[in-house]
């Protein structure tokens, strides 16, 4: 036997939060997903989404969603609007501090609505 | 035929010790056996589970690890005999896997003292993700809950009680807190600080029995002094145990008190077996502490790979934790057992810090100590006491608060080069240099990824990333002046670029000039360049997303997300009109109310959502906004003056007025004070400003260049006797010449310093004109007073601007987590050791 876990196959249950349209081209929002805030940010003009907590762990507000989005080397990310340490779009990952991990969120857009799955 | 390695046990050890074998290409079959129901996952920061991490996240095995590198893991299946002769080790689910060389890494068990009722319902261990899923499961109408052992593991486990909602109590057998690591005094500091946190300390009790209610579920606890305790709830955390079950079974050697024997090898009495982590016993001493695990998987596994390069030769027992928000150390002799030691000792009440300092007989050399509440030095006497380097000739300014003008801090260029820097994962200082310098590290993130240092409890990373400063300082690596990775351009070089290339948008810019997307240097160094040229407005569809929260918001973010309110009060002057809407607005919405420095009233506490209809109400009764988060213009401060002062020589308040109107809204390099005197005495400290006034018999002075703050500065005479028209053209010239040519972020004073030519530089060009361009600095300047609006005004007329002020996109509700409690009559932030007490959740 080796390490296979059995995956997970319920259906994933997506929440519609907003209109693409209400996000801004490079700004995020804020999204109560069962009870959960979530951060969802538009990179972009286009419909490239990507959803990770709102909870800044540096100063424990609620205030990710408020941050400037940009890239390092590449990678998408957000700067907290507090202390301003960076999160990778992609995994939650500090890119400042790796022992700091955010968690992530599928997200989609369909038909011109923006979809969170939590 | 390749051989077969089976380890015991999927912990923290025995996972990096797969991983090593992994890493070094060891031709062997390898084969787990994990007991429990997950693979390896992060236990030192097991409390983390009941602060909202989850078991995915604490895990330690990158998905397909095991898959990728062929390694079989019987995940769920326990090992429960090892027959030596035959070479087979055989599992509770009745596999039988044969092998040639076997690891033991099975960790130890939590010592649940021999009580009466310490098995009832409702008591528990702190060890695996399991014990807390059952813990918290239980604990969910539960009121009071009690650990058992004041260890570091118990107040740890106590701390997690107390975020579950429990009134929680310690109840430890010895006199004292933390026995194992620290002294009477600093038990003494300790536990004042943790009843500061509300939580019971019972020392020297020793339980006789648990006694259940009539449900059989846990009660109350009853002492042998008489005393009882009444709780709902109990875990133990005593002390742990070797798990060495399976070797006594199999005959391998056991030391008295439990442990699988090793060498240095780590090989224990049978050659073909090895053990590793928290079962084994080394020099008749346990670890219980993962870096001398994480060495004893390196040592076998290099054995494993036919490498003799390394030995186990013990370990250092030295810790820094955080425990309920307070830093606790303890390294090397704490306890000053060597002979002919000698103790320095600080116990300050006031701040609550206790710090104490081991140093050899002649005090050359430090052997050992303790810190409670304050650990910052950490490092650095852990590095002393390591390379044995000699103290400084009073050694207990160590431990003191740092005295003006002497620095104590050792350099990090003086340690050794095998100075061991991270201890979790055994990296030196000379690696850390080589990595840095081979891989061409520049920031502290990709150090960490490199070199592993820094990537377990943390407590290093100051000292990685002081290391990270002084290679990059020795390396020449001269910062360059390129504002951040996505331009080869100073901030000069992009407002010249923008001016000159009629730019007006970041993405503009950003397509012809830079590359990438932009981050939070750039993007608002890059509107506030376009609002110094343009004069848009900063809320406009193509900036919003290129300013910092506190430009967005028009408004200042505060430690809890929420804001303050700082609407322009000219020259400082306010009607009385006006002073009772202020009030009557911070009423109505909760709002703090405090006098700024510079003569305006901050009203605090303001909710994303409320900025609007606050800003409603200010701009209906005549305020505009005052710019407090922008870098732009503060304010023009201003003493009475001639009006009513009888030293008076001009009218100061009308001055500033007028200057703090034309001024406003003006985006610079960095924020902008200045003030106006009516008389020599300088009642509003104009000299300590960017620009400031002073009144005289004949007109003003403007002296420039002036700073408060961290760096007071004075400043200096540009020039004298000036008529208002005079004067206010100097202003224009001497504002917009800074913002053409300053650096991102940096304030008048710090420019002028660099100024080539000093103050007769300056005056060559704001005065003399020497670079023909005063008639166009005026020229901007006017534009730019022409175009100004108010912020707040514009952006309240504009609902698709307005619908950004909600704390959520798809409900009204505000942010659950901002919580105020009252002092002093008014609202502020709760602290988080308050939310605790409070018990809110998050
Ligand atoms: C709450 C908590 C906080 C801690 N904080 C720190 C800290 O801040 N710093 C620090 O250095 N250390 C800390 N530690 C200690 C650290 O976690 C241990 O030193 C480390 O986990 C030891 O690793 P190990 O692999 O030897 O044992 P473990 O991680 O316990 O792994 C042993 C594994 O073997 C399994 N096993 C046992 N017997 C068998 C068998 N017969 N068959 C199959 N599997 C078996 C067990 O189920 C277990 O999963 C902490 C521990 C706890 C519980
Ligand atoms: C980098 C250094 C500085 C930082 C980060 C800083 C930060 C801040 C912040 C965040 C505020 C707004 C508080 C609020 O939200 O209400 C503020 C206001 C203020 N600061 Fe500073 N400050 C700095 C330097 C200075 C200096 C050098 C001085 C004095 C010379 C100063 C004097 C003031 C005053 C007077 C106010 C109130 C402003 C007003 O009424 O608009 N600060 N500062
Ligand atoms: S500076 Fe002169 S005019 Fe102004 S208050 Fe002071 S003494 Fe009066
Ligand atoms: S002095 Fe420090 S604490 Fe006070 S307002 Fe300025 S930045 Fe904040
Ligand atoms: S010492 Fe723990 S991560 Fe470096």
């Amino acid at each position: 036997m080796s390490q296979t876990e059995s995956i997970n196959s319920t259906i994933q249950q997506w929440t519609t939060i907003c209109p693409l349209e209400r996000i801004l081209p490079n700004t995020g929002v804020c999204a109560l997903v069962k009870d959960r805030q979530i951060a969802v940010f538009r990179v972009g003009e286009g419909t490239d989404v990507y959803a990770i907590d709102n909870y800044d762990p540096f100063s424990k507000a609620y205030v990710l969603s408020r941050g400037i989005v940009g890239d390092r080397n590449g990678i998408p990310k957000v700067a907290s609007p507090i202390y301003k340490q960076n999160f990778s779009l992609i995994t939650g990952e500090c890119l400042d501090d790796l022992t700091i991990r955010l968690g992530t969120f599928p997200v989609q857009v369909v038909d011109g609505q923006v979809k969170v799955s939590s | 035929m390749t051989k077969r390695l089976v380890t015991i046990g999927n912990g923290m050890v025995g996972h990096r010790f797969l991983e090593q074998m992994a890493a070094k290409g060891a031709d062997w079959e390898l084969i787990c056996f994990c007991e429990e129901p997950r693979v390896a996952y992060d236990r030192v920061n097991l409390s983390g589970y009941f602060a909202g991490k989850t078991a995915e996240d604490l895990s330690l095995v990158a998905p397909d690890f095991y898959k990728d590198n062929n390694i079989q893991v019987h995940i769920g299946d326990k090992a429960i005999s090892i027959d030596r002769a035959n070479k087979t080790v055989t599992s509770a689910k009745g596999v039988t896997i044969s092998y040639d060389k076997l690891v033991l890494a099975t960790g130890s068990y939590p010592f649940v003292p021999p009580i009466k009722g310490n098995d009832l319902p409702g008591t528990f261990v702190y060890r695996t993700i399991c014990d807390l899923e059952a813990t918290e499961a239980y604990t969910k109408d539960c009121k009071v809950g009690v650990v058992v052992g004041g260890g570091l593991l118990g107040l740890e486990c106590a701390n997690a009680l107390q975020n579950l909602g429990l009134k929680t109590h310690v109840v430890e057998f010895m006199p004292r807190l933390m026995p194992v690591q620290i002294d009477d005094a600093g038990g003494a500091t300790l536990r004042q600080k943790i009843e500061d946190l509300g939580i019971g300390i019972h020392t020297g009790k020793s339980t006789t029995e648990i006694v259940a209610d009539e449900h059989g579920r846990v009660h109350k606890m009853q002492f042998a002094d008489g005393t009882e305790l009444l709780t709902d709830t109990i875990v133990f955390s005593a002390g742990i145990r070797p798990q060495d079950e399976l070797a006594r079974q199999c005959g391998l050697k056991i030391g008295d008190r439990g442990g699988i024997s090793i060498d240095d090898n780590c090989q224990t009495s049978d050659p073909d077996v090895y053990a590793i982590g928290e079962c084994a016993l080394y020099n008749n001493q346990i670890f219980g502490l993962v870096a001398p695990g994480y060495r004893m998987a390196e040592v076998a596994a290099d054995r494993l790979c036919g490498s003799e390069a390394n030995n186990f030769t013990g370990a250092d027992m030295s810790t820094k934790l955080k425990l309920l928000g307070i830093d606790v150390a303890s390294f090397g002799d704490a306890f000053g057992k060597t002979a002919g030691s000698k103790v320095i000792a600080i116990d300050d009440a006031i701040a609550g810090t206790y710090k104490k300092l081991v140093v050899n007989q002649d005090g050359t050399r430090l052997l050992g100590g303790i810190l409670v509440g304050d650990a910052t030095v950490y490092g650095t006497l852990l590095q002393l006491m390591q390379n044995q380097m000699a103290l400084p000739p009073h050694p207990e300014d160590l431990i003191l608060p740092p005295r003006s003008g002497v620095s104590m801090a050792m350099g990090v260029e003086q340690l050794p080069d095998t100075a061991q820097i991270c201890s979790c994962n055994n990296v030196t200082k000379g690696q850390i240099c080589a990595a840095i310098q081979d891989q061409e590290l520049r920031d502290i993130g990709s150090v960490k990824s490199c070199t592993n240092a820094g990537m377990g409890c943390g407590g290093c990373v100051p000292l990685v990333t002081d290391l990270l400063k002084a290679e990059l300082k020795k390396a020449g690596i001269a910062v360059n002046n390129h504002i951040c990775e996505h331009f080869a351009f100073s901030r000069q070089e992009l407002y010249s670029l923008v001016r000159s290339q009629d730019i007006h948008s970041f993405q503009q810019l950003l397509d012809r000039h830079g590359t990438g997307r932009g981050c939070e240097i750039c993007k608002p160094a890059v509107s506030s360049i376009l609002a110094s040229a343009w004069n848009d407005q900063i809320l406009d569809p193509s900036h919003v997303s290129l300013q910092d929260t506190n430009d967005s918001f028009l408004a200042n973010i505060q430690r809890d997300g929420t804001y303050s309110v700082i609407p322009r009060i000219p020259g400082g002057e306010i009607t009385p009109e006006k002073l009772i809407v202020l009030g009557q607005v911070a009423k109505d919405f909760g709002l703090y109310t405090k006098i700024t420095g510079a003569q305006r009233i901050d009203l605090l506490g303001a909710r994303v959502d409320q900025l609007p209809l606050i800003w409603q109400r200010l701009v209906a009764a005549g305020f505009e906004s005052g710019h407090a988060y922008g870098k732009a213009l503060r304010t023009v401060k201003s003493c009475v003056g001639s009006t009513w002062c009888r030293f008076g020589v001009q009218d100061s308040v009308s001055l500033a007025i007028e200057v703090e109107l034309r001024y406003r809204g003006l985006r610079a390099p960095h924020k902008f004070k200045s003030a106006v005197s009516g008389c020599t005495r300088e009642c509003a400290e104009a000299q300590s400003k960017d620009f400031g006034i002073i009144a005289t018999e004949k007109g003003w002075n403007l002296y420039v260049c002036g700073n408060g703050g961290m760096k007071p500065q004075h400043a200096q005479l540009l020039a004298a006797d000036l008529d208002k028209e005079t004067l206010i053209r100097y202003v224009d010239r001497f504002l917009m010449f800074y913002i053409r040519t300053a650096n991102r972020l940096e304030r008048t004073a710090t420019w002028f310093n660099k100024l080539e030519g000093g103050m007769e530089y300056l005056q060559a060009v704001i005065i003399n004109d020497s670079l023909g361009i005063a008639e166009e600095l005026e020229a901007e300047m006017a534009h730019q007073v022409a175009t100004y609006a108010c912020e707040w005004d514009v952006t309240l007329k504009d609902p698709v601007k307005l619908q950004r002020f909600q704390h959520f996109v798809n409900t009204d509700a505000p942010d659950p987590n901002i919580v105020v409690v009252a002092e002093r009559g008014q609202n502020r932030p709760v602290f988080e050791h308050e939310r605790q007490l409070l018990q809110i959740d998050r």
